[in-house]
């Protein structure tokens, strides 16, 4: 078909989006807009113009809006064009309505009566037009304007219509769950709509449904397999199939589902083993569609109640998504194997390799992947290599969002798993130094808590070793520039506290770099603050310690500069100090008392202290105290926002005509009665409004909350049918080792002392420096992946699934140790010395031999998936081909 | 909600078409166009389709001169989003015979109206190319 446009386009038109389509900067399409913004809005004033010229005047402004400029002037002539009685032009109105305005806009209003029209057309296609414009321009308040007639054509003739009127019921479900909690039960009838696509998009309302309340779900549990089993096995219209995969999108949305239904609830899980088991046997693994799917049946698999042959098939897909040339497919890789670790650890061990491959990939989009599973995977053992890593990253990255995003995941793992006070000391000073004013204040104020406080054992000379190596390390830092606000009140603070404690430094040596500070830092009001104070605290501990204060000049000097500041509170610190100095020893031990952070303040909150004044004022005729809240106004805000909520609907737009009014005595009685009654704010017409009704949305919290206490039964029932290394993974959860069996024990003992052995040997090779690359990457594996068997061995794991894992470790190490050149410490990495590959490998389960089969047609996927980019573009050649 | 905007842009940085899902003021729909264009283009053939940016996951594919980018949420399948941009092209390439960047530029209320009908309220509803243009056809019919 000819691209010059088809029939009643005017050559204005025509030459309007050539000369926008041949603007080769950004300046020269502005211009170009720019005049045609003057020209429209001349035009589009006109009074004879015709409706075929309006709607092509229409699509110009679209044009003006989508190249970032305001055509906010001719948004009225939109919602004109909505109302024309032609469907071209009403679906263009609509349309153009739709991408103007948002729905809180003035003009809806205008509108939302052609929508009432055209929701009761005899035209299918009217109806359908309408049902867009509803789901993208109903608010809360015009909800009920439009959704009886909504409600009635979830039971239109015409497919198309029912399709369209679930997902505008989605949407004032999204917009308001309350307004529509009770016609939910529509989803489930459309479920079962004899129409494949309305059934489709039906799943999109349902999944929503489920996110927020598995359990009122959980009996359609079998629908859905049977859904899916149909999907799969193509009893849908060929029409829906993609790329020879069955209605791959629908399947999608279905595993989805079933993830949601299935986790945590073996009962219901046990319905989808065998299909999602088939459709990861179907999948079409050259395509992208099919990998897709494939994907979401591992995200599937990891999230409902865990079957082992399903696991190692998940397993073996994802090692096959890693294998794969193609970045997309290790991306889905990682993202799935971060999924799946969480209830088969082990499956990480076995693509060491792969992961670091991944990590070290110039991608950022894979690499970031990456570090998020390295976080999901972090413990006490790797914690140190994974957190040095994410710091690096850090501090290579520009984006704000990601390094906040990298700096907090960093200070969470720290605290979580740090194995020294030193290493966390040195990581939060890296993560201050390059991201400080990014890190979230808290941060800051635990810092300063854990080094006041210590780890919170009653070992003194640790805790007072923390502060000291704290001091030392803040002391060689203070001097650096371009030093994060944040970090700089930590450090001010420290060495305020304890700067002068344990004697290393003299107080003038302190003073003088807390004076560095507050000068290099004239524009910070806070960092001055700090200072000062921490100069105050120094000095007062000279004084109360009965030593002779001999003050610097450049702080006389700042705290004569500061008395006159702008800031009051810094002038009030400035003057304290002064008065502080002053004072004698005696006293100013007492103001200032050294540590005094950890002391516990208590405080009297219901400040008993003035009983007696309270007392003595009521005796001489004062008013008592009323709280805010039993005030009258008070009581008529606070209601108000409460109302506000609940029963918006009473005070917002009415679209039917009002009721005539009833005698108002017999309604206004009651709400004169009780003074909680809002009387203005209730409309007139009837004061009596039951308000219960808007209770309603109340109620699926209730089964929230009943929810909860379902999910722990069944967390009582996995633990005790569950294969015991799938409870939720806790490494030091001594409980579990009860489980142990003798023959998996001694197993077990045995992998665990090599590979302890074979961590130790890592951690010293790592400080030697080495010139090759593939020990290092192993060095670096072992550190990654070797925490990762411990917590495995203290997981008590079935002794099949451990010998099997050894195998294949074995296999690698082998593999590995042909390519790298032997580096003693790491020659053992990997190697649980159990040798017996070649007899263990035959007695494995069908997938394993599957694996084998497929890696071939991997191969070839791959390849062939390099070439379908080119062939799938179908038009490639005829861009731009005039 | 899984796609929070649709957005087509030639290599010059230069949108041809954008519905977004949430509401969004011309101006920060211009900041956004911009930052993500820049970031998609800086990007080889090798790397993934995908791009984190902000809160949102970017999808991205490149037809000759003209990339899809769609912006979904974190929950989405991005492999499956890929596919849903092929599937796109494909039902724009039936309805237009050998689809390209004019054909969407002198037609954009008609690729408009095929996303109109394949995603709804940020989900994708149907995916059925006969489904999808049926309503188009019978429009260019009556015209």
């Amino acid at each position: 078909m000819g691209s010059q446009g088809g029939f009643g386009q005017s050559k204005e038109f025509l030459d309007l989006v050539k000369s926008i389509g041949e603007a080769r900067s950004k300046a020269e399409e502005d211009r170009i807009v720019l005049t045609e913004i003057e020209t429209l809005k001349r035009r589009i004033a006109e009074p004879d113009t015709t409706r075929r010229k309006m709607k092509e005047y229409i699509i110009r402004l679209l044009y003006i809006e989508m190249l970032g400029h305001d055509a906010s002037f001719g948004y009225i002539h939109a919602v004109k064009m909505s109302h024309c009685d032609s469907l071209i032009l009403k679906r263009t109105g609509y349309l153009a309505v739709t991408l103007f305005l948002n729905e809180d806009h003035d003009l809806i209003i205008l509108i939302v009566n052609t929508i009432q029209k055209d929701l009761k057309s005899d035209n299918y296609l009217v109806v359908c037009a309408a049902l867009n414009a509803v789901c993208r321009l109903i608010n809360e308040e015009t909800i009920p304007a439009v959704l009886p007639q909504v409600v009635e054509l979830l039971e239109h003739p015409k497919e198309a219509v029912r399709k369209k009127a679930v997902m505008a019921l989605h949407r004032f479900y999204q917009r308001s769950s309350s307004s529509v909690s009770h016609l939910v039960s529509n989803f489930r009838k459309r479920l079962c709509d004899s129409d494949p696509g309305v059934m489709g998009a039906t799943l999109c309302p349902l999944f929503d449904l489920i996110t927020i309340d598995v359990n009122s779900y959980k009996d359609l549990v079998v629908s859905f397999v049977s859904i899916l089993k149909q999907v799969a096995e193509r009893r849908l219209p060929k029409s829906y199939d993609y790329h020879q995969m069955p209605a791959p999108f629908i399947q999608i949305k279905l595993l989805k589902i079933l993830c949601l239904l299935g986790n945590g609830d073996k009962q219901s899980s046990e319905h989808m083993y065998t299909v999602v088991g088939d459709i990861m046997r179907k999948c079409d693994l050259t395509s992208n569609i099919g990998n897709a799917i494939l994907y979401e049946s591992i995200c599937c698999v990891s999230s409902i109640h865990p079957n082992p042959m399903l696991i190692d098939a998940a397993a073996d897909a994802i090692s096959k998504f890693l294998k794969s040339d193609s970045h997309n497919l290790k991306y889905m890789g990682i993202d799935a194997l971060g999924r799946l670790i969480k209830i088969s650890p082990e499956t990480a061990e076995q693509h060491q390799l792969a992961v670091i491959d991944c990590l070290e990939d110039p991608d950022d989009t894979l690499k970031r992947k990456t570090f998020e599973l390295l976080y999901k995977m972090t413990k006490s053992t790797n914690v140190e290599v994974i957190v040095d890593r994410m710091i690096d990253y850090m501090i290579s990255i520009n984006d704000t969002h990601y390094k906040t995003e990298t700096a907090s995941r960093c200070v969470e793992l720290a605290e979580q798993f740090a194995p020294s006070n030193n290493w966390f000391i040195q990581t939060m000073n890296k993560v201050f130094e390059h991201a400080g004013d990014l890190v979230n204040s808290k941060v800051a104020h635990n810092l300063m808590r854990l080094i006041a406080e210590g780890f919170g054992k009653d070992d003194d000379t640790a805790d007072s070793q923390l502060r000291s190596s704290a001091v030392e390390s803040y002391v060689r830092i203070i001097g650096e520039p371009k030093l994060p606000s944040a970090f700089l009140q930590v450090i001010c603070w420290v060495l305020g506290e304890y700067g002068t404690v344990d004697g290393n430094y003299t107080a003038s040596y302190i003073a003088g770099k807390l004076c560095d500070v507050a000068e290099a830092h004239s524009s910070d009001d806070t960092v001055k603050a700090y200072a000062v104070t921490a100069l105050m605290k120094i000095y007062a501990f000279e004084i109360a310690a009965g030593r002779k204060l001999d003050m610097l000049p450049e702080c006389q000097s700042l705290i004569e500069e500061l008395s006159a500041s702008h800031s009051t509170d810094l002038q009030q610190r400035a003057y304290e100090l002064q008065a502080v100095i002053g004072l004698e020893a005696q006293a100013v031990e007492n103001i200032m008392p050294v540590d005094a952070s950890c002391e516990d303040i208590e405080i009297d909150e219901s400040l008993s202290f003035l009983d007696s004044y309270v007392q003595e004022s009521f005796e001489k005729g004062a008013q008592p105290y009323i709280p805010e809240s039993e005030r009258y106004g008070a009581v008529n805000m606070s209601n108000f926002r409460n109302q506000d909520q609940h029963d918006a609907s009473t005070h917002a737009l009415r679209f039917e005509a009002y009721e005539l009014p009833k005698p108002t005595m017999a309604g206004r009685s009651p709400t004169v009665s009780s003074s909680t009654e809002l009387v203005p704010l209730v409309p007139e017409p009837q004061p009596t409004y039951p308000r219960e009704i808007y209770q309603t949305p109340s109620v699926p919290s209730v089964s929230d909350t009943g929810s909860s206490e379902y999910k722990l039964r069944l967390d009582g029932v996995q633990k005790k049918w569950g294969r015991p290394n799938y409870s939720t993974p806790a490494p030091s959860n001594t409980n579990s080792d009860s489980h142990k069996t003798a023959n998996g024990e001694t197993q077990r003992d045995g992998a665990s002392n090599v590979k302890s052995r074979a961590r130790d040997a890592s951690y010293d090779s790592r400080r030697s420096p080495q010139v090759e690359i593939s020990p290092e990457k192993q060095k670096l594996a072992a550190s990654l992946f070797g925490g990762m068997s411990q917590s495995k061995n203290k997981q008590s794991g079935g002794g099949h699934k451990a010998s099997k894992t050894t195998n294949r470790a074995a296999e690698k190490t082998h593999m590995v140790k042909e390519v790298t050149t032997p580096v003693q410490p790491t020659q053992d990495l990997l190697d649980m010395g159990e040798p017996t590959i070649a007899s263990s490998i035959p007695s494995v389960d069908p997938f394993k031999q599957l694996e084998g089969l497929l890696d071939i047609t991997q191969d070839a996927s791959a390849q062939s998936s390099g070439s379908v980019g080119a062939t799938n573009a179908p038009d490639i050649t005829s861009f731009y081909a005039e | 909600m899984g796609i929070r905007f649709i957005l087509m842009v030639n290599k010059q940085g230069q949108t041809r078409l954008a519905q977004y899902f949430e509401y969004l003021t011309i101006d920060q729909r211009r900041a956004l166009e911009g930052e993500i264009v820049r970031k998609c283009l800086a990007r080889n053939e090798q790397q993934c389709s995908f791009v984190e940016h902000r809160n949102y996951k970017i999808v991205y594919r490149r037809y000759a001169s003209l990339f899809f980018l769609v912006g979904v949420d974190n929950e989405e399948n991005e492999l499956a989003i890929l596919e849903f941009i092929h599937l796109l092209v494909e039902t724009m390439d039936r309805h237009f015979g050998n689809v390209c960047e004019l054909d969407i530029m002198f037609h954009l209320e008609k690729a408009h109206f095929m996303l109109e009908e394949m995603v709804m309220n940020g989900c994708i509803v149907e995916t059925s190319k006969s489904n999808i243009l049926a309503p188009i056809q019978l429009m260019d019919k009556a015209s």
